[in-house]
């Protein structure tokens, strides 16, 4: 076997008639912050519920620490889930709930006490330790829940949707909070967001999920500035995708021409054949929009017409439609712009700022 | 919001008048009845007396008092043992099954429980169904004698009273969330810790008000004890059921109701303080 603490091994599971799992493949280093990042409904749960034995997958293998647990009960697997529920015990104190699995090794009661109260100081609760789980707040909650997971120091902790019910400011910090006890006590955290900020500051790796499947597994940077297909560009870079049909290749840049103007593209991998469709990907800060005819535009940028403006997440949002009914969003730092809604404009990118991805055919 | 309310007093107010007349009247006719004498054959007179009472601490009926309890508190036993796997697993049923087995939980109450006891006859009696069985498989060579014994009694009473356990167990634990026994068994407890730790507690209060749907009636259900237990076993329902319809002696059989009421009730109380519950899970 490899040296990989978990593997994933072509993942199956279908509910009924619905495939929620669609071969899901994955490896884990110890120590590895690994986040699953996709839409609701696309399986992450699901993978998670298998990793932890609650789920038993039709057809492929789950290794842990080089031993096949695909069948192994869950208390036997050295894995503990934050759930997204939380499921905290009601009928315990928070001090109960969080030493329950200290409890059941049978630890002394002064060594699980005091393994509480260092719980509680890490998720900020202290002094919680005898509050019931109805007095507490969904934040204060999923805290505990937290605390509830990591004290048994398990060798993978699986954590859904952790921060969920946590306003910014406090998100913000147990995101640090998080990812500095992940560092410390050396757990691989596989971790489910869909919030692509919070992958994107937290992770080492990536696996962006889409309907049973990973469309595309790397490291942040390779997911964010080499986005494979269309759907990553767009989920994680909030990415504006354009096509256009390969006029030219030359000194890495490729030219695409479309019917209302030309864009340049960064060459990566094999050059395209001339007269092939290619899908570009460009993010909305490397997206000029300015009135036709200035300098320094490209000769032939692309023309379109301002549909849309609007002031939204701290920056200006200016939307374009091109002829294709394609519509391109610039960001701009700023509250407004000259520019106005039914103005013509050009739009145009440095090649550098684009990439080329797959198109974004259903799988 | 004022006529609301009082179309709702006027909902309510006959059915105060159904159970004080119905209800409460006649428990106020028993105990007066205690205190009167018995008056020739059969009629009882206004005297006012109290030894209708100290007469039950004769040996014989403290005896039967102590049996009855004895069995009350054996069925109960049985039935929660027996009730509360069919009740947990029920829950966890996919909501077909659960229908069709709370329909097979409901259907027997559409004939009388004596009819369905006298099946347990043609069961348990001498070479019945029963004995058959077991000589069949050559478990046994002459039949038992099981009708008119003590277990024949207990096994009817588990049979009249383990839908009441079922059914309080069921709508206990139909309200368990599931996710908190995945929790458990997630942070390393086995199927049956976590069962013990997450399961049970949360589903105490079905068992709380199972114990008491059982174990209230079983003290009044003497007609199980006749006709599977002969005149073998005597409870004290049986004891007034006799001062009633053989011996005529009415203020007796009063007084002894009156304290198998004050007995039950005080069971009641007993255990609702040790198990703090206040809310019966099942029961209203
Ligand atoms: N026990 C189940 N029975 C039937 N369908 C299920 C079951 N569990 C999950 N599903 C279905 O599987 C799909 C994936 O569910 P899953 O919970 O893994 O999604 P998710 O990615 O975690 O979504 P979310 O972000 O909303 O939590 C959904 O369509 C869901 O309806
Ligand atoms: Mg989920």
């Amino acid at each position: 076997m490899d040296s990989a603490l978990l593997r994933l091994e072509n993942l199956e599971k279908s509910f009924g008639e619905t495939r929620v799992l669609r071969g899901v493949s994955l490896s884990a280093d110890a120590g590895q912050f690994i986040t699953l990042l996709g839409p609701s409904g696309c399986g992450k749960t699901t993978t998670l519920r298998i990793i932890a034995g609650l789920e038993s997958p039709d057809t492929g293998k789950v290794w842990l620490d080089g031993r096949d647990v695909t069948s192994a009960e869950p208390n036997k697997r050295d894995v503990n889930t934050v759930f997204q529920s939380y499921a905290l015990f009601p009928h315990m104190t928070v001090e109960d709930n969080i030493g329950y699995g200290l409890r059941l090794r049978r630890k002394p009661k002064a060594e699980i006490r005091r393994a509480v109260k260092d719980a509680l100081a890490l998720v900020q609760l202290d002094g919680y330790e005898k509050r019931m789980t109805s007095e507490l707040s969904g934040g204060q909650s999923q805290r505990i829940a937290i605390a509830r997971a990591v004290i048994g120091n398990p060798k993978v902790l699986l954590l859904d949707e952790p921060l969920g019910a946590l306003d910014y400011q406090l998100r913000r910090q147990m995101q640090l909070e998080l990812k500095r006890l992940q560092k410390q006590l050396g757990i691989t955290f596989i971790y489910i967001t869909h919030d692509q900020e919070e992958a994107l500051n937290m992770s080492d790796v990536i696996a962006v999920m889409r309907n049973g499947m990973f469309e595309q597994l790397g490291s942040v940077s390779e997911i964010y500035d080499a986005p494979k297909t269309a759907y990553v560009a767009r989920f994680v870079g909030n990415a504006n995708i354009v096509s256009g049909v390969v006029k030219d290749v030359s000194d890495g840049v490729i030219t695409l021409a479309r019917s209302d103007g030309e864009m340049s593209v960064k060459l990566t991998g094999a050059p395209p054949e001339r007269g092939a469709t290619v899908h570009a990907a460009v993010r909305g800060e490397n997206v000029q929009i300015e009135p036709l005819g200035r300098d320094g535009q490209p000769p032939e940028p692309i023309v379109g017409t301002i549909s849309d403006k609007r002031f939204a997440g701290g920056q200006l949002r200016i939307s374009v439609t091109l002829s294709d009914g394609t519509e391109v969003t610039a960001s701009r730092h700023g509250i407004d712009s000259p520019l106005a809604a039914g103005e013509r404009v050009a739009v145009w990118w440095s090649p550098d700022h684009a990439v080329t991805v797959e198109g974004d055919n259903e799988a | 919001m004022k006529r609301k309310r009082r179309v709702s007093i006027a909902a309510i107010l006959p059915m105060y008048l159904f159970t004080l007349l119905f209800v409460l009247g006649p428990l106020i006719y028993m105990l007066i009845l205690s205190f009167a004498s018995r008056d020739g054959q059969w009629g009882v007179s206004a005297e006012f007396t109290l030894k209708n009472y100290p007469r039950m601490l004769e040996p014989i009926y403290l005896r039967t008092f102590w049996n009855s309890i004895k069995l009350s508190l054996l069925s109960t036993l049985f039935v929660l043992l027996i009730g509360y796997p069919f009740g947990y697993f029920m829950a966890r049923l996919t909501k077909k099954w659960r229908t069709i087995a709370m329909l097979l939980l409901i259907i027997p109450f559409w004939t009388s429980t004596l009819m369905r006891l006298y099946g347990w006859i043609i069961f348990f009696r001498a070479n019945g169904v029963f004995d058959g069985l077991l000589m069949g498989l050559g478990l046994t060579t002459a039949p038992l004698k099981l009708l008119y014994s003590y277990p024949a009694v207990v096994v009817g009473m588990i049979y009249a009273l383990v839908p009441f356990m079922i059914y309080s167990v069921y709508s206990s634990a139909e309200k368990l969330d599931w996710r908190l026994v995945e929790a458990a068994r997630d942070l390393g407890a086995s199927g049956f810790r976590a069962f013990l730790t997450v399961s049970l507690p949360l589903t105490a209060p079905g068992i709380f008000s199972g114990v008491i749907l059982t174990f209230v009636p079983s003290m009044g259900l003497y007609f199980i004890a006749d006709v599977l237990g002969g005149n073998k076993i005597v409870l004290i329902g049986n004891l007034i059921q006799e001062q009633l319809v053989k011996l005529h002696d009415w203020p007796f059989a009063a007084a002894m109701s009156v304290v198998l009421l004050v007995l039950t009730s005080v069971f009641l109380f007993l255990y609702r303080r040790v198990t703090k519950s206040d809310s019966l899970e099942g029961l209203v």
